[in-house]
Parts: structure tokens; sequence; C-alpha cells
């Protein structure tokens, strides 16, 4: 851990082994990233021992500059690839879950491409299990768009979509990768209010992924620079 | 500049819709006529042989004076059952070894592999072979045909299958939980089913070649039956001596109803398929 007192980003590193140190002393179910080095191939290390915890209940803002490896690290959380090295972990569990909803749901950055283009909208909305009028409610979610093909249906509808998709799993966790990029000032805010209700009522613990700090910084407890976490072994040498 | 481009008078889907129609209608009608046909007319009637053709004997009659155009339509007919049945089992033979080509890599090869031993030899030595140790007659046919026709169809719903297996919404899936079995049932099969349609169709005018060239060959359907390859191999005995009439006609029926349905499954598939033409 000490490494990380190197960095001239202190304020964040600091507070993110402070969380990690309450966190085990207090012994709460935390989901956590530790030491997760990944590479595609061959190639050169995307990230090596990187470390990441989130309680349930918080909202950690992760964020980092185009290309550097957040939406990577947010599929080895959600289980999509496998790190080379580390693990995830939930109170201290592998997750190895099949056949059950994965704990950890993404919400991916492109709507369109995580919706089967051959079904309609309530069948992908039944896919995550079930829903309940008054979440659709609360995402603006109208009743006809649900007998609509995907097609007919704009980006930020389908990612309120794919986003009550992902509650409806009841995850314990929700990894929103740029969820809401594409969107309006307007619907932007009524959707993180959504997602901030339901983090408080269900107590889920939220990895908000976005190169837009402004954003991170009004939703998120506490926020962590990507770079930070991931170029440990160059400011090492 | 565009000289080149053929302007044509209906659409493509104008045409299959057209080509629909006459197939299902010759269809009819070659089953409906096959049924009015009672067993007098297939009789024997030693004083009207080797008719030439007429208006009485539409497609003449051949040495036992049996009137051609009856047989012919009965051998269409069953030639019709053949091909339906066994381009059926075939798809579901595709489509069944497709799935297990999606299931894991090793699975992959072996399906890989069982196509690539199928498509190495030529369809007809297996056709024949699968028959002929089947026992022959109409069972060994349809056994033989379905267990030739399939490698083609399996190649392109693997293809396929590897595609949509890498889409972002299968993982997806995967995570939220579904197995295998609802994934291929709820995404996979919805996924295959206009290529098994077009399979299908293009399998079927296939069949009944086949059928017909194994009945010809005499490994295929038993001499009593009415079928177009029994007829064409017992007048080949025939044409030295001028009853041209006993090949012509049914050959040809047979030729026509094949290439009806080719094209209307070539079409069916520019219609559902564009990508393809450019292949």
């Amino acid at each position: 851990m000490s490494e990380f007192m190197f960095h001239s980003n202190l304020n964040n590193q600091n507070n993110l082994i402070k969380n990690k140190l309450q966190l085990k002393s207090r012994g709460e179910t935390v989901l956590q990233a530790r030491e997760i080095s990944y590479r595609y191939g061959t190639g050169s290390w995307i990230m090596e021992d990187v470390n990441l915890g989130v309680k349930p209940g918080e909202v950690v803002g992760l964020t980092g500059k185009s290309g550097a490896g957040k939406t990577t690290l947010a599929k080895i959380i959600a289980g999509y690839l496998k790190p080379n090295h580390g693990r995830v972990t939930i109170d201290g569990y592998l997750l190895q879950e099949k056949n059950a909803p994965h704990p950890v749901q993404l919400v991916w950055q492109h709507p369109e491409k995580v919706i089967n283009p051959r079904w309609r909208m309530e069948k992908t909305l039944l896919e995550g299990g079930t829903y309940t009028d008054e979440l659709l409610q609360d995402l603006e979610i109208k009743k006809d768009w649900l007998r609509r093909w995907p097609s007919e249906l704009s980006g930020g509808e389908l990612q309120r979509i794919c986003l009550a998709r992902a509650l409806g799993a009841s995850p314990g966790y929700l990894i929103a990768d740029e969820m809401t990029t594409m969107l309006d000032a307007i619907t932007q805010a009524q959707i993180w209010h959504t997602v901030l209700h339901m983090v408080e009522k269900k107590n889920i613990g939220v990895l908000a992924i976005s190169h837009d700090n402004a954003l991170l910084n009004r939703v998120s407890d506490r926020m962590v620079d990507f770079s930070m976490i991931r170029d440990k072994y160059e400011t090492k040498k | 500049m565009n000289n080149k481009v053929r302007k044509r008078k209906y659409s493509l889907r104008q045409r299959t819709i057209a080509k629909i129609v006459i197939a299902l209608v010759l269809l009819l009608i070659m089953v409906v006529s096959s049924l009015l046909i009672g067993p007098d007319r297939l009789g024997v009637n030693l004083d009207l042989r080797n008719q030439s053709p007429s208006l009485d004997f539409l497609f003449g009659t051949d040495w036992l004076g049996r009137d051609m155009l009856a047989r012919t339509l009965k051998g269409l007919v069953l030639s019709l059952g053949v091909g339906v049945l066994a381009a059926f089992a075939s798809t579901c033979i595709a489509l069944l070894l497709s799935l297990v080509a999606a299931w894991s890599s090793w699975t992959d090869r072996l399906v890989s592999w069982l196509i690539d031993l199928f498509l190495s030899v030529p369809h007809l030595v297996t056709l024949i072979l699968i028959s002929f140790t089947v026992g022959g007659g109409f069972k060994g046919v349809v056994i033989g045909l379905s267990l030739t026709h399939w490698p083609s169809l399996t190649r392109v719903l693997r293809a396929e299958l590897l595609q949509i297996k890498q889409a972002e919404y299968i993982q997806v899936s995967k995570r939220l939980g579904k197995t295998r079995g609802w994934i291929a049932r709820h995404h996979y099969l919805p996924h295959l089913m206009p290529q098994l349609l077009i399979g299908f169709t293009l399998l079927f005018p296939h069949a009944i070649l086949h059928e017909a060239a194994v009945t010809f060959l005499g490994f295929g359907l038993s001499a009593e039956q009415p079928a177009i390859g029994v007829i064409l191999s017992e007048s080949m005995n025939y044409l030295t001596t001028g009853m041209w009439w006993l090949a012509f006609f049914p050959g040809l029926s047979l030729v026509c109803m094949v290439a009806l349905f080719d094209l209307l499954g070539q079409s069916v598939r520019k219609m559902i398929d564009p990508y393809h033409a450019m292949k």
C-alpha cells in the first residue's frame, strides 16, 4: 500500500487507503478488485496491480483519459474479462456464480450494442428479471416503448432501458461506464437522481466511470484517478 | 453512366411473392390431382400401349399402356414428400450440430471436422452407401438424404453463431444469469431463423434431385413405386425405339419443379440476406 504515497495526487490516494482500512476494520461487505493486472494477448500491460474498493451505498467516481483502460477494468470487475493476475472479491469471496445474475452489473457505454436488435424492449427488460412500474417511472421510461423495437428508440432511451434491466437483476454493485455521456444535461440529472435514490434505498455500491470530472464530482462520494492507480510501476521506476 | 444498371419492371419483393404464389399453385394442383387419380388410371391397359402424346394422353402412354401423366403426377408428389421430409430432417441436423459447435472450442473443432469429412466425399456416394446400408426403399432414401445434405447449411449456421456468440448482448445475457439453453432458445434461434428458412428451401430441390438420381441408379425407391427416378430408368430401355415422351415429360416436370424451388430459395435469400449477393 505504501507505494501509493509517492503519488502527487495524495488526496485521492489517501482517501482510497483510508477507505480500505476502514472497510477492513469494520468487516463490511465490500466489492474489491485486488492487484489486478491485465493485458490483451501478449501486448504491453494495460494495468498492473490495480486496487479498487467500493462499499455498498457508496458512489465511487473513476476518472481517466480516453483509452486509459477504465472500461477494461470495469469489464474485469463485472466478470466479462479474466484478469491475468489478481482477483475480484465481494466480502472476501471470489465471484464465480453460474446461471445466476452476476452481483456486479455493468451498464455499457453503447446501449445499442448490448440489446438484441430482434427483441422488443419488453423482452430486453425482462431479461434482467422483473421490473416495477415505479422503476420505469423513475427512469422516465414510457409504457409504450416496451412494445417497440430497439431501432425505434434513441440512444438515451435505450440506455435507460439498459439501466432498468441491470437494476432488475437486483445487483449488489453497479458499474456505470460512461452511462450518461450521450444524454442531455436534464436527462443526465434525472437518471443520476434515480440511481442515487436506488443507492440509498437498496444500498447498492456504484462505480461511476467517466472522463467528465464535473459530473463525477457531483454524484460520487469520492474520486479515483485511474492513471494514478494504474501507473504504479512507472512511477516506481 | 448507369446504363449498365438494368431497370426491372418488378421489384425483388414482387418477384419473390410471384414465385411463391406460382410454386404454391403448382404444388396444390399436383397434390390435388394426384389425390384424384385413382388406381384405375394407373393401371395397365394393353390396348393403349405406346401411344404418343395426344389430347387423351397428354404425356403419352408407356409399353404397358399406363398413362404417363398420372404416373408423373404421382411420382412428383412422392418426390415432393421425400424432399420435404429429407430437407426438414437435414435442417434439423444442421441446426443441432451448429448449436453443438457453439458450445465450446472442442465441440466446434469436432463439428468442423465432421463437415469437412462429409464435404470431402461426393454427396451421391455417401447417399448410395447410407441408403443401401439402411435397406433402401422410402426409408433408406429419406435417411440417406437427411444424413448427407446437412454439411453446407451447418457451415453457414456455424459461421452465423460464431459471429453472434461474440456479440455484447450475448455476453450481457450470460452475466444476467441466463443459461446456455436459454440463450440458445431466445438469442440464437431467432437469429438463425432466416438462414434456416433459406436453407430449407434450397435443400429441398437438391434433395429431390438426389432422390431421383439415387432411384435412377437403382439404390433408392423400389421399382413398383411411380417415382420419377424409377420412370426415368425404366424408360431408358425404350428410348431407342423412339418413345421419347417416356423420359421427356417426367424429366422436364422434375426439372421445372426443382428449378422453381431453387429460384424461390435464391430470391428469398436475396431478400432476407442482401449481403450474400456480394459474396
